[in-house]
């Protein structure tokens, strides 16, 4: 079975040319290189598990989380400050402690939150960069990239 | 970003273990290595035995070596606040223990690093959250601060205080497989599945070096 691929010279400029998009378009949207992933697996996952599943009444889930939708405008400054003391996902309480995330910009932030809400099932709309600064204000935590 | 600095360097401290280590693992049809031996004179070896302690559980009982008489047993080493690699070591304890539920034979031990904060009620709570209801195969023990941090050298958990770690110490996610003769015969990375897919496959090769009938004698 041979497949023979002739590269005419107009295919080739519309692939330079989508290359030159694929380039660009990162910085248009928030997710570069699927940073939100990635810093999924690097950063949440030991503990909230690789699917977003949580770990039995330890670690609340974030996958059908009702506390994302519940609390959304308060999740940036979740994320940089931690959270402790009791909280309530899917009607389980939970107690223990959750870092805070100082070293994370704003834009990675978003990055997160956006993944989170959209994996696994989660279906909600994405925060933008302008929005999680503001959001994260609240928390005066905002570092402004 | 100092989180990621200890991650790398628990491990680091990991990997370096398990490259030394994986000197001694041996092949299936042989019988599983004791950890530790040093020739004291041409074909004369001696295995360094888990040495007397006394710790207390969740449930406020005393744990000594006689708890595990005639068992095997997994350690381990966490603390309930820990941010980076405890609920990932937990997460894979959790299957050990799923797989082991109500076998007599085979105990399972947690000892904290912190026991400023990890006093009684907090280590019954976190042993509850994680689905352990009662101390009587799983223990998450106590002791005062010298005492643990003894233990996990001899556990092989490469504990170690350090000023910018979370809750001040370093420590790797060591699963260590002991036999009824207090002898380590495997220790594995807790934070990496694949290595706890191999203690599950050692395990009953342990298991099976125990007396016929031991589910009545070890009770
Ligand atoms: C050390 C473990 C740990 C890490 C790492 C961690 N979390 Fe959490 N997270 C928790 C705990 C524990 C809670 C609940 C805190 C409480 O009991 O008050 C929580 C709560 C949450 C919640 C709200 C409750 C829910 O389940 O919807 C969100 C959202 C969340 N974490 C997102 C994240 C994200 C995103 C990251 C990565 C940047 C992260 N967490 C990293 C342990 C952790």
């Amino acid at each position: 079975m041979s497949t023979r691929v002739t590269f005419r010279p107009a295919l080739l400029r519309l692939l330079a040319a989508l290359a030159a998009v694929a380039l660009v378009l990162p910085g248009c949207f928030t997710d570069r290189q699927n940073e939100g992933q990635r810093l999924y697996a690097a950063r949440c996952a030991g503990c909230h598990g690789a699917n977003g599943q949580g770990l039995r009444r330890l670690m609340p889930p974030l996958a059908g989380s009702d506390y994302l939708q519940r609390h959304r405008a308060e999740l940036p400054c979740l994320i940089r400050r931690g959270q402790q003391g009791p909280i309530t996902v899917n009607g389980v309480l939970y107690d223990q402690v959750m870092p805070a995330h100082e070293d994370l910009t704003d834009s990675q932030i978003t990055n997160l939150l956006n993944y989170v809400h959209n994996a696994w099932g989660n279906r909600a709309p994405k925060h933008t960069i302008r929005e999680v600064s503001e959001l994260l204000r609240a928390c005066d935590g905002s570092d402004g990239r | 970003m100092p989180r990621f600095s200890f991650l790398r360097t628990v491990l680091g401290l990991s990997a370096a273990s398990l490259l030394l280590l994986s000197a001694c693992q041996s092949t299936p049809d042989k019988p599983l290595p004791i950890y530790g031996g040093e020739e004291i004179a041409p074909g004369d070896t001696v295995y360094p035995r888990i040495p007397d302690y006394t710790l207390l559980n969740q449930d406020r009982q005393t744990v000594t070596p006689a708890t595990f008489a005639g068992k095997v047993y997994v350690s381990d080493f966490f603390f309930a606040t820990c941010p980076d690699i405890c609920p990932v070591m937990q997460t894979q304890m959790l299957r050990v223990y799923e797989k082991y539920k109500d076998d007599p034979r085979v105990g399972f031990i947690s000892h904290t690093i912190d026991p400023s904060h990890d006093s009684i009620p907090v280590l019954r709570d976190y042993a509850q959250r994680l689905g352990v209801p009662t101390a009587r195969q799983w223990h998450f023990v106590t002791a005062p601060r010298d005492t643990i941090f003894h233990l996990a050298r001899i556990y092989m958990a490469g504990v170690q205080l350090h000023p910018d770690a979370p809750r001040g110490v370093l420590h790797s996610g060591a699963f260590a497989l002991v036999d009824p003769q207090r002898h380590i015969r495997g220790v594995y990375d807790g934070t990496v599945p694949d290595q706890v897919d191999k203690l599950l496959a050692d395990l009953p090769r342990l298991l099976a070096e125990l007396p016929e009938a031991p589910a009545a004698a070890a009770k």
